[in-house]
This record gives structure tokens, C-alpha cells and sequence, in this order.
């Protein structure tokens, strides 16, 4: 499939059952995520930003429709090659860091390498270039639970770049920081940006995704409500 | 690749540390249950077996009908006598035949009365071979053993020195029998057998004078030349005796009773002792597999999330069972090696006490290498399976779903 899309939604849908209802968490959505864009799904709780999050990072499947992860649709792949080019290519990070307690800074940043098959003393290596580049070249041997929430929110954004992937999809990523960490935070992933990662961002404020963001994808009800990119500084809607 | 996870998963236990040795410990006190009990169990075994073993294969014993309860032919009404010895001696197949003694006796030490089992030693050097042979030719303690010459010398067993009388009795002290003088030469080490700690060993003249005893014996023992032939022997014997005793076959008023005979009481009560023995071990595995088991899951499904981060950051399931795998393995294993030890020790312990309480080597409990090391082989096959279920189950799932526990 030749595109230029990294990850593309096409008319997926999403049910839950619960119960004897059957919750439309999203329906019909298409999101298209361009390579060096910087994309904020927006929304309130609720809207089905979340879903779109999961289903965007191949943590979930779709009921509907079809995911494309790089040309791939995710569905007839085995397990072990979603794993595989998931770990390749989108780095995580999660509100809730999602850091693995037991081990330290270092060895949470060399674990997506381990899965990837590199070996021990390349892993070491990156990892340290990593922790410093986040500014943690003091706490590589430090465990999670002896970090702030914001060097546990470095150690991640280090750890969703071990890999060198193409994508960083980041829930809420300042929502657990106070307004300065979260600065920092944006800060790292705006000049990743730079450098030409595609960022994604999922978060329910305005105006952190119209500061940091290139495309807007409003969600609400399980709909996408409008698509709006930024040109030359100024929003346009195109749906 | 493999040593990165096993370093991986080394990790992760020393880092969980009181967790880790929380999961170790339900696993070892499983293991030290099954090891305790089971080795205790077959102490047991032993135990029982040994208070019977006294009967060799290749001996038989004479009794004449008895009334009741007390020492083996000291309550026949008519005894056996010299007459019964040439009876029997004309069996072929007899290498020794050795007349018994056995009578309840006084003894007085240290202003204490109490009672005990006098038996008789043998006058004849042959037959005295066969006495001591009977007592799985047991050595003192202190003291020496008793000689065919001496006179109104004894030796006691273990029980009797030490702890029939508040003060033991030591080799070159004197005692009353039956209210008569005598001199302890020796004082017999301890034996399984509560039979033998309680034995007053005097010569056969100063017995018989001293209690008054003419021509009868209570049990005459006879020594097979060949223990093949055990069984014909002693059918030769009642065909013998029931001739000179003008009885009819099932009409005997003796006995000869054969190892074979006696053993096959011995043998029930040996199959259920066996019987409740492995319930026990299997009681003990059941218990101590569901407590690897529940400790080992319960483990793994706390971290039912960890496994989702890892999915999503490229863990595929194969790798997740690999770690999880290892450390379950190796928490089953330490708690195996520290369980084996500690039922061991606990199974020592135990005997101890109860042979303190005896006075005797009554249970003698013996490191038992299969059983030490299929322990820890259970608990670590056990470990291993129980911890694999729920990380194969929770590897199983989407990573949205593991990430949300």
C-alpha cells in the first residue's frame, strides 16, 4: 500500500457490550496520521478519545473497519508481528507513566530493545544517550518509585524513543504534572517533532493541543466532530 | 538472548523483595510439610517394623497354650520341659535349640521398688551365640557384657539403667532381685526395641535358683540350619510334639510359631501404618501444591498490568512467558531447597522429642535423598505450572485490556 500515512483509521468502529446494551464507544471514524505531523485527538471524557488512542497504538482491535499500521492492516497480522512492529515503530507514553517498578531508569528505558532482539551492550549504550538527552543522566539507577512524576515522564518519553520509532503516541501526557513539568514535557516532544517523529497527542485541553499541535481531531460521542490543520499559523477546518 | 531474560527475571525478584520471599514462603512451608511429615511417616514405618524384627527368618518358637497376659509361656499351665527338648531334637534340620526363660521380676535400687523382665542367659557357648544373636548381638554402654561364669552378676538394658529409677544405675552398683543381692556388670547401649531397654540379662543357674524354677521352660527358641527350610522344620516339630502328646491335628495345647506366622499379623499392621503413611504424604502434597499453586497466581495476576506495559512496548507473548516462566521457576525452586531443609529439621526435631519422652531410639528418622530431591523437583514443576497459567492467561490478552488491571 503506498501512502504516505504512518497510521490510518478507515471506518472503524468500536462496540462495547455491556450487558444487553451495546455501547458505540466510536463509530465510523477516519483518522489519517501523516509522517512529521504533530496530531491532537481532542475531547471530553467520554467522547471516545481513548478508544481512538488505543486503536491508533494497535493495543486493541476494531469491531468495523480497517487499522493501517505503516501499509499493514493489523488484523492479519500474528501476534508476534504486531508485537513486533508495534514496539518498532510507536513509542508510548502513557498518563500513568506505566513504568515497570522493579526495575530501575536504565533498565525501563533497555526493555523495549530487549523485545526488539538488540543486544546487551548496544541497549546499555542507548539507553544512557536516551536518559541524558532527557536530562536524567544522574538517576539512571534510580527505581520509579524514587522519581517525581515528571523524571518518571522523561524516563518514558527516553524509554518510547529506545527504538527509534517513527510515531510517539502519548494519553494525556501532562495530565498527572503540575502546569511547569508539563511544559518541559511538551517542550521535549515539540523538538522531537523537529526532528521529524510524528507526535500524537491524546488530551481533553484546547489549548495545549492548539499550542503544540498541527492537526486537531475533535472527538466527541464517538464521532470525529471536525478535523482542523494549522496553516501558516491560522486553523483551518477541512471537515 | 535467553540469559538476558534469566538476568531480567533475577531482577525483578530482588527488586520485589519482601514480595518475592512472601511467595518464597508460601511455597516452602508446603514443601517442609511434606518433608516433615513423610520422613516422620516413614520413621514410623521403621519404627513398627522394628519392634518385630527381633523374630528372624531363621529361628522358631515353642510356647505352650497360655491363660493371659504377661511374658510369653510364663502364664502356660503346664510348661514345656527337658522331656519337650528331646522331642524336638529329633528333628533333622535344628542347628541349636535354646530353652528360655522369661519372668517378671522385682527390682530394688536406691530405696525405688520396681518391675521388669528377667530372662535367662545360656549356660552352653553354642547357644549362648544364638541368645545374643536374638538381641542383634547389642554391646554395653558401660560396663561389660554378661559372662556364662559369672555369679550373681546382671546386666540391664538401656531402660531399666536409666530410667526406671530416679538415680541410673551404673556398672559395679548393687541391686535387689527379688530381694537378693546382685552386682550390675553392665548396662546395654540403647536399642529400638522396648522390649530389650527392659531386659534384667542373669545367668540361667542363679535365675533358676533364685525363683525357684525346675524342670520347665517357658518358650524354647530353635536355630534352623538352613532358613529355607523354616516352614518344614516347624512342621516336623508339631508332628513330633503331637505324637508324644497323643494330640489330634488343630487339637495342639502348644505351638510353634514361625516368622512367617508371626510376621503375617505384623504384616497388616505394617500395611495400614504404610497405608495411613503415604495418605499423609499425599495429604501433605495436595496442601502444599495448592499453596505454590495460590501463592504463585496470586503473584503473577498482581501483575497482570505489567505484562500489558509490556505488550505495548513489544513484548510479544512468547518473551512474557519466558520471564515469568523463570521467575516463577526460581521462586519454586528456592522455596523447595529452603522447605526441604527446614522439614528435615523439623522431622529431627520431632524424633528427638519423642525419643527423649521414650528414653529410647524409638523413631529414627533418616535423610531420604528421592524424597529431598523430588520435593524440590514438586515444588519447583508446581511453581512453574502455577505461575505460567496466569501469564499465559494474562499474555493472552489485548494490551488495552492487561493495562487496565
Amino acid at each position: 500500500m503506498e501512502t504516505n500515512n504512518v497510521i490510518e483509521l478507515k471506518n472503524v468502529a468500536k462496540y462495547y457490550e455491556m450487558g444487553d446494551d451495546t455501547v458505540r464507544a466510536l463509530d465510523d471514524v477516519n483518522i489519517e496520521i501523516k509522517r512529521g505531523d504533530f496530531v491532537a485527538i481532542m475531547g471530553p471524557s467520554g467522547s471516545g478519545k481513548s478508544t481512538s488512542m488505543n486503536l491508533i497504538g494497535s493495543l486493541d482491535l476494531a469491531t468495523k473497519g480497517n487499522i493501517y499500521l505503516d501499509g499493514h492492516d493489523i488484523e492479519y497480522l500474528e501476534e508476534s508481528e504486531l508485537a513486533q512492529i508495534r514496539g518498532k515503530k510507536i513509542g508510548f507514553i502513557f498518563q500513568q507513566f506505566n513504568l515497570i517498578p522493579n526495575l530501575t531508569a536504565k533498565e525501563n528505558v533497555m526493555l523495549p530493545m530487549l523485545f526488539q532482539e538488540k543486544d546487551g551492550a548496544e541497549r546499555e549504550i542507548r539507553a544512557e544517550e536516551l536518559l541524558k538527552l532527557v536530562e536524567l543522566e544522574g538517576r539512571m539507577n534510580h527505581y520509579p518509585n524514587q522519581l517525581s512524576g515528571g523524571q518518571q515522564q522523561r524516563v518514558a518519553i527516553a524509554r518510547a524513543l529506545a527504538n527509534d520509532p517513527e510515531v510517539i503516541l502519548a494519553d494525556e501526557p501532562t495530565g498527572n504534572l503540575d502546569t511547569h513539568t508539563g511544559e518541559v514535557v511538551m517542550k521535549f516532544l515539540n523538538k522531537l517533532n523537529e526532528e521529524g517523529k510524528t507526535i500524537i497527542i491524546v488530551t481533553h485541553n484546547p489549548e495545549l493541543a492548539k499550542e503544540h499541535a498541527k492537526t486537531i481531531y475533535s472527538v466527541r460521542d464517538g464521532k470525529i466532530e471536525s478535523v482542523e490543520k494549522r496553516v501558516n499559523g491560522k486553523w483551518i477546518k477541512h471537515r | 538472548m535467553k540469559k538476558d531474560y534469566f538476568v531480567l527475571a533475577l531482577g525483578n525478584l530482588k527488586h520485589r523483595g519482601i514480595r518475592s520471599w512472601l511467595t518464597i514462603l508460601g511455597v516452602f512451608i508446603g514443601i517442609a510439610a511434606v518433608v516433615a511429615l513423610i520422613t516422620l511417616g516413614n520413621g514410623l514405618r521403621d519404627a513398627v517394623t522394628g519392634q518385630f524384627s527381633s523374630l528372624s527368618a531363621d529361628k522358631l518358637v515353642i510356647l505352650n497354650a497360655e491363660t493371659g497376659m504377661g511374658p510369653p509361656g510364663s502364664t502356660a499351665i503346664t510348661k514345656l520341659n527337658e522331656h519337650d527338648i528331646e522331642v524336638i531334637n529329633k528333628v533333622k534340620g535344628i542347628e541349636e535349640i535354646v530353652p528360655r526363660l522369661i519372668r517378671i521380676t522385682k527390682i530394688e535400687f536406691n530405696k525405688e521398688t520396681e518391675f521388669s523382665y528377667s530372662v535367662n542367659l545360656p549356660e552352653d557357648k553354642n547357644k549362648v551365640e544364638v541368645f545374643w544373636g536374638a538381641l542383634n548381638n547389642i554391646k554395653t554402654e558401660s560396663g561389660r557384657l554378661l559372662k556364662t561364669e559369672d555369679r550373681n552378676k546382671i546386666v540391664l538394658g538401656f531402660g531399666v539403667a536409666k530410667n526406671l529409677f530416679d538415680k541410673e544405675i551404673e556398672a559395679g552398683d548393687n541391686v535387689l532381685i527379688n530381694g537378693k543381692n546382685f552386682e550390675v556388670a553392665g548396662a546395654l547401649e540403647k536399642s529400638g526395641s522396648i522390649q530389650t531397654n527392659h531386659l534384667i540379662i542373669m545367668n540361667e543357674k542363679d535365675m533358676k535358683e533364685l525363683m525357684n524354677i525346675g524342670d520347665e521352660w517357658d518358650m524354647i527358641v530353635v536355630q534352623v540350619s538352613d532358613s529355607k527350610y523354616t516352614e518344614t522344620v516347624a512342621e516336623k516339630i508339631k508332628e513330633e510334639l503331637r505324637k508324644d502328646r497323643k494330640e489330634d491335628i488343630g487339637k495342639e495345647d502348644f505351638s510353634v510359631q514361625t516368622p512367617l506366622q508371626s510376621i503375617s499379623g505384623v504384616n497388616v499392621i505394617l500395611d495400614i501404618v504404610n497405608l495411613i503413611v503415604a495418605g499423609i504424604a499425599a495429604i501433605s502434597l495436595i496442601i502444599g501444591g495448592m499453596g505454590i499453586a495460590n501463592t504463585m497466581y496470586t503473584s503473577v495476576l498482581e501483575r497482570t498490568k505489567e505484562i500489558g506495559i509490556m505488550k505495548s512496548i513489544g513484548a510479544k507473548n512468547k518473551e512474557i512467558l519466558y520471564i515469568f516462566i523463570i521467575e516463577s521457576g526460581l521462586l519454586g525452586l528456592i522455596g523447595g531447597i529452603i522447605g526441604a531443609v527446614l522439614g528435615i529439621g523439623l522431622a529431627f526435631g520431632i524424633s528427638g522429642i519423642v525419643n527423649l519422652a521414650f528414653g529410647s531410639e524409638i523413631l529414627k528418622v533418616t535423610l531420604e535423598y528421592h524424597l529431598i530431591l523430588g520435593s524440590i523437583a514438586f515444588a519447583f514443576v508446581i511453581g512453574l505450572l502455577s505461575g505460567l497459567m496466569p501469564s499465559f492467561q494474562a499474555s493472552k490478552l489485548k494490551p488495552v485490556d492487561a493495562l487496565r488491571k
